[in-house]
């Protein structure tokens, strides 16, 4: 328990900060309710007309769909992916793991524009031979977003994985375990909730990925993100303002969630 | 013998599927930008001729590093305020604060930035407020400007800095601080000669994210530049898909990486890596 208070200097420039982090999320919802068909600030009268075409449009609904379609298959993908390789490093511990670790961490280094151009190269170079995964086909963009989650999914096993007591392992394969049966019956057990972590937060970075998107869609493959860049880019589409709202009550639910669930277990 | 052959086959076929993955779908391509870069529209050194001597790249450069410098300034400062409270406030502070951080962090960047542009537009909230008050008869520029910018691209990268400076200050022994209190050191003499050196890691950990960070980024200036203040990732987008000159927007790639990556080389010759988180 710290026994040195921030002063009242510290509060009120942190009150400041906290401010600004959280003005442009409350300055969405008068935005989200005016009537008027621009983005302008209601005056006098609401209305949830951007909310109702949320609903109406298909645009909307449809990637809303393709998003989650996207974010599942690429969450499962890197996941698994994820999972096989840290398992190996970490029972095997084999010579130049800190060169491959380092290796499968580059996409979550390098300036997310060049990953970009890099995944749109690989993308057109893919479309010469197949219309199933090249450019702006969504199996093509749920390629590019395991490549992009890939490395998130791989610290947060790495991570569960330091925790968990070698010596488990050990007596597994003292006692004659194979290789499938330590990982499946004794590591995999251990680091459930890392790896439910990893799944979750793979599917989050997919279902918000714009950098990388921007560069692979153009017409077909039509994520959330793409179409609320588009209403963004042209003339400001007041329903991105209802969206946002949405997101943002659904994002501070969760998170409310959590950690009561966390307070909950810590009472435990 | 035996038990060793078939541990190196174990790894090698559990580590393999993503390593491949990640060669085909990411190195291979990479090297192929590479080649684009030394080869579009001509082959030889062109492209790289080109960014040393073209007026508009060198200017683009340039903002992109001013921009990037000042972002790393206000953030990681306004990120150390908020840190601390988070860190070592009462319980009810730092639920507040961790509210504040964690928000913003879990919402997606085009909401965010999305966010600015209902305050700071010309039919803005601030604007429209203030007209309202009779403060200001025409709306001021806030937006579309370098300064919408580096307002959004702050906004965005506090929370990454506030991480590495929670470790910094989760790990510092409070007993020093007592003793320099108990010394007859004044609160506000504590803070910048004992805890703010004593957090210097998680400091410069967090001014290179967020510098690093600030020299890549694509959606934030896009949307509050509105086109005019391009930054070097807005720069590749537009060689890319408005005057295809692929050869010049993969050059200005390949030395985004080598910048980015000579910047971490320097800095882990001076920090050990266990330092920053």
């Amino acid at each position: 328990m710290p026994t040195y208070r921030p002063g009242p200097v510290s509060l009120i420039i942190a009150a400041f900060v906290a401010l600004f982090l959280l003005m442009p999320l409350l300055a969405v919802i008068p935005v989200s309710l005016t009537p008027s068909r621009m983005l302008a600030m209601p005056s006098g009268e609401l209305s949830l007309r951007h909310y109702r075409a949320l609903i109406e449009d298909p645009r909307w609904i449809d990637s809303i769909l393709l998003s989650i379609r996207i974010g599942i298959v690429s969450s499962a993908f890197s996941t698994v992916l994820a999972l096989c390789f840290s398992l190996g490093v970490w029972m095997f511990q084999p010579r130049f793991t800190a060169a491959l670790v380092g290796f499968v961490l580059l996409p979550m280094v390098v300036p997310p524009v060049v990953s970009a151009i890099t995944l749109y190269f690989l993308l057109t170079s893919i479309s010469g031979f197949s219309s199933l995964f090249g450019y702006d086909t969504w199996l093509g963009v749920a390629m590019a977003h395991s490549v992009m989650t890939v490395p998130f999914a791989t610290v947060l096993m790495l991570v569960s994985l330091s925790q968990l007591d070698r010596r488990i392992d050990l007596a597994a394969r003292g006692l004659g375990a194979s290789v499938w049966e330590r990982a499946t019956r004794i590591i995999m057990p251990n680091i459930k909730f890392g790896i439910v972590t990893a799944a979750l937060l793979s599917f989050v970075l997919s279902w918000e990925e714009i950098g990388v998107t921007l560069f692979i869609t153009s017409v077909n493959a039509i994520t959330l993100p793409r179409l609320m860049w588009m209403g963004l880019r042209d003339n400001i589409d007041p329903a991105i303002a209802a969206l946002s709202v949405i997101l943002i009550i659904i994002t501070v639910l969760v998170l409310a969630l959590r950690s009561f669930v966390v307070r909950l277990r810590g009472v435990r | 013998m035996r038990a060793y052959l078939s541990d190196r086959m174990g790894a090698a076929l559990l580590m393999a599927p993503l390593l491949l993955f990640l060669v085909l779908a990411y190195a291979w391509p990479f090297l192929g930008v590479v080649k684009w870069s030394f080869t579009l529209p001509t082959p030889g050194l062109g492209q790289y001729e080109a960014l040393l001597t073209d007026d508009l790249v060198q200017s683009v450069f340039i903002r992109t590093l001013r921009i990037a410098a000042v972002v790393t300034v206000v953030s990681v400062a306004a990120a150390y305020a908020i840190t601390v409270v988070w860190v070592r406030g009462t319980p009810a502070q730092r639920l507040v604060a961790e509210f504040c951080i964690l928000v913003p962090f879990w919402i997606s960047v085009l909401t965010r930035a999305f966010g600015w542009v209902a305050l700071l537009s010309n039919r803005g909230l601030i604007n429209t407020w203030l007209q309202a008050i009779g403060f200001i008869s025409e709306p001021l520029a806030l937006v579309r400007n370098e300064f919408g910018v580096i307002v959004g691209m702050t906004h965005f990268l506090i929370p990454f800095a506030v991480f590495p400076l929670a470790s910094a200050m989760r790990s510092l022994d409070d007993r020093v601080l007592l003793a320099a209190r108990g010394l007859g050191s004044s609160r506000m003499r504590t803070f910048w000669s004992v805890f703010v050196p004593m957090t210097r890691s998680g400091i410069i950990g967090a001014a290179l994210i967020v510098f690093v960070f600030s020299l890549g980024f694509f959606v934030t200036p896009a949307i509050l530049g509105g086109g005019r203040s391009v930054m070097v990732a807005e720069l590749i987008y537009l060689r890319i898909f408005q005057s295809p000159d692929w050869g010049l927007g993969a050059a200005i790639s390949v030395v985004l990486v080598l910048f980015v990556g000579a910047l971490m080389a320097l800095l882990f010759r001076y920090v050990r890596p266990k330092q920053l988180i």
